[in-house]
């Protein structure tokens, strides 16, 4: 399969833009903000220009083939929790909740409706009327919530049947019997897939094109993978619950594109980079944490803070994988020689090893803690989607009970400020570490993770 | 200087103790909350000291915990009172593994080790059920003092299911079951059970060890202290001093700091002799 890598996108570094070619330095956080500014310019205009639009998740969404017939992406989950981050979220649930939605309707879900009950207006810009929208099984509020769109935009919603994990026993290994029939149930909904896109654009599908993106998509997951690895690292150069965020973004927005590859080096040499310096995130790294779960976007960097002040940092969490696509293993890159084959595994096997696999989360989790050297294990529980927190509850009790690594559960919302209650949560945040030095404590740089050394995109 | 402080502000009373070199507690005085954290926190103290019968120039250090913690102006050092409770229940019973605290508006389960430090910890979530204002809203309903309700309670033969976890639907169901001829006792025992099942649920995601210790307010009710011990199936420790260990675990950490770890100390005392 990586042999297949070079040869699917031998123009991707050459045809990036020539000012490449003079160096300037790297911020991945202001480039980030760039490329998304960039992006949703583009989405603002794409209906005057009559160019297609397609509304998807950031999981089994099929981008790889939207990608070839040059379809814009729009992603309302990103939209939602940019409401969050800009502190607009409130406003909008409120509206969705004068609409007649629960409380417990997921908070996306309600900012979504919320704009779109407000004339559109989102808070990077408008947003285009979308020609289709690809959603899938891994999570059932995707396709009620494409069930809105279909309704209020008059257009057709396509969803993805993705087999998941069908008991605690059976481990999905590529190529075995019940893998091959699940990769090709996959690929006859991706041929009807197809043939809506070619319906709607009026274009023919081309295979090469689509090997090309997939050639760009694995360049983005061996630079990702590799950054990941980096922050392994004592002291680790980014924080993956905060740097993190806008990093994975752009692995959603900018998946398979020049751009996203150009990006993704980037950011592995600047990181790369900081490595070699033993520059860290925070000045004093005296805890590695893992973060388990979604994050709280509205509330997020004062979470972040309240961990940073005491010398702990998030050197890895679960969510930069299953949110990034459910890139995270070298058996997820692509055989651009088998494009529509090779899109289909690696779609089956990435809908496994995430979401709906969580029989193994504390196998996952126990090797995460080893390889990052962490000392504690931050759970998120989401009030508003039990979907991503059933199970944290068993993995907790694995990682305290059996492994003696503490945890910390702590609940609060997506993007909904009402569940953020800032004095408690800082209460159970300087307990947690207030126990993690009654054990010791871990000392500054204490020698414990080191980064290897990755692989060659 | 041969003493230290602790202060713990919660969300009902602040309780601040005053310990001597030997740990042994020689002041200690409960107020019940005002509407100024600084100065309730402020007037405890005070008064501890004056119940101590020492000036504020003899206190080496004060540590402050609780909700309020970072409004005790004169403190030295602030720690959570899950670290505070785990210590000073320990340091009352030592073989103490778990420690219940249901207080105001928080319960918590904690395991602890044999020295008093923080193994695990849970707490309800963003919501009173299960803690003491659940006891509040009965008392209110019942207008009963919180003092009768453990006894009252003891005295029912067929308890009533309360099904709400909302502290504040609790108040209209306990009205509900009284307006369709229940006795208090039994819809008491009832708010009772539901707070101890609350209680247990958090204590087994930490694990029940071998011999727990109940701290808080809500410890000096007995019905709660006998449920709780039904439930859980180990002895329950419960000092005189339940509502000052928040406090006094605060004061441990102010000794640490102020006179060093057990060795030093030890070794100071035998200097001395």
């Amino acid at each position: 399969m990586t042999t297949a890598i070079a040869e699917a996108v031998p123009g991707t570094s050459r045809s990036a833009p020539a000012a490449k070619e003079i160096w300037t330095p790297f911020n991945a956080h202001s480039e980030g903000q760039r490329l998304f500014k960039e992006w949703y310019a583009r989405l603002e205009t794409a209906n005057e220009r009559h160019e297609p639009v397609a509304n998807v998740f950031v999981m089994g969404n099929a981008i790889e083939i939207l990608r070839s017939f040059d379809f814009h992406m729009v992603f309302p989950e990103i939209n939602s929790l940019q409401t969050g981050v800009r502190k607009t979220s409130a406003e909008f649930i409120r509206i969705s909740e004068d609409y007649g939605m629960s409380p417990d309707v997921c908070s996306y879900v309600k900012a979504d409706v919320g704009m779109m009950l407000k004339e559109e207006k989102e808070p990077l810009g408008k947003m285009p009327k979308p020609d289709l929208s690809v959603s899938s099984n891994m999570c059932g509020t995707f396709i009620k919530w494409a069930e809105i769109w279909e309704r209020r935009y008059k257009m057709p919603s396509f969803v993805l049947d993705l087999p998941g994990q069908r008991s605690s026993s059976w481990v999905v290994r590529p190529g075995d019997a019940q893998h091959s029939a699940d990769s090709r149930w996959v690929e006859d909904q991706f041929k009807d897939l197809i043939a809506k896109c070619e319906k709607i654009t009026g274009k023919r599908f081309d295979i090469d094109r689509l090997a090309e993106v997939q050639g760009r998509v694995n360049q983005m997951v061996i630079h990702w993978n590799n950054v990941m690895e980096l922050n392994r690292t004592c002291p680790a150069p980014y924080n993956a619950m905060l740097d993190g965020l806008t990093y994975i973004g752009i692995m959603n927005v900018y998946r398979g594109t020049v751009e996203g590859v150009e990006f993704m080096r980037r950011l592995e040499e600047d990181v790369r980079a900081k490595v070699a310096r033993g520059e860290g995130r925070v000045p004093e790294e005296r805890f590695r944490l893992l973060f388990s779960g979604t994050p709280c976007y509205v509330s997020m960097r004062r979470l972040v803070e309240l961990f940073e002040t005491w010398g702990g940092v998030f050197a890895y969490s679960d969510y930069l994988t299953f949110a990034a696509g459910g890139m995270d293993a070298a058996e997820l890159l692509y055989d651009t020689s088998r494009p529509l084959e090779s899109l289909a595994e690696v779609t089956a096997l990435a809908a496994q090893r995430g979401l709906s696999n969580q029989f193994f989360a504390h196998e996952r989790m126990e090797k995460q803690i080893k390889d990052y050297g962490v000392d504690g294990v931050v759970f998120h529980g989401i009030k508003s989607c039990r979907f991503v927190s059933a199970g944290m509850a068993d993995t907790r009790d694995y990682i305290s009970k059996r492994l003696d690594i503490p945890t910390l559960y702590i609940e609060s919302d997506l993007i909904d400020p009402r569940y953020w209650s800032d004095a408690q949560i800082k209460n159970r945040v300087d307990a947690f570490f207030e126990a993690l030095q009654q054990r010791g404590g871990a000392g500054p740089l204490k020698g414990k993770a080191t980064h290897a050394q990755g692989r060659t995109a | 200087m041969k003493y230290v402080a602790g202060v713990d502000v919660g969300s009902t009373q602040t309780k601040a103790v005053i310990i001597d070199r030997n740990r042994t507690i020689v002041g200690r005085a409960l107020l019940d909350m005002e509407t100024s954290m600084v100065t309730i926190a402020q007037d405890a103290y005070q008064a501890a000291l004056k119940n101590a019968d020492i000036g504020e120039d003899q206190v080496e250090y004060v540590a402050a915990t609780g909700y309020g913690r970072y409004k005790v102006t004169f403190g030295d050092e602030q720690v959570t009172e899950i670290s505070c409770h785990a210590r000073g229940a320990v340091h009352l019973f030592p073989k103490t593994r778990t420690v219940i605290d249901i207080g105001g508006q928080d319960t918590k389960a904690i395991r602890v080790g044999p020295e008093g430090q923080v193994e695990d910890f849970t707490m309800n979530d963003k919501c009173a059920a299960g803690t003491g204002r659940f006891l509040g809203a009965a008392s209110y309903a019942l207008e009963l003092p919180l003092s009768e309700l453990g006894p009252l309670s003891l005295k029912s033969t067929s308890p009533v299911r309360i099904t709400t976890t909302c502290t504040v639907f609790a108040e209209s169901e306990i009205i509900s079951h009284l307006a369709k001829g229940f006795l208090p006792e039994d819809v008491l025992m009832g708010v009772h059970q539901a707070i101890t099942s609350r209680c247990v649920s958090l204590a087994r995601r930490v694990g029940i060890a071998s011999e727990a210790t109940f701290t808080g307010g809500v410890s000096r009710n007995i019905a709660m202290v006998a449920l709780l011990a039904e439930q859980l199936g180990i002895p329950i420790n419960v000092s005189p001093d339940a509502q000052f260990i928040g406090a006094l675990g605060a004061a441990l950490f102010a000794h640490d700091r102020a006179f060093g770890s057990e060795t030093q100390i030890a070794t100071a005392v035998a200097e001395e002799a």
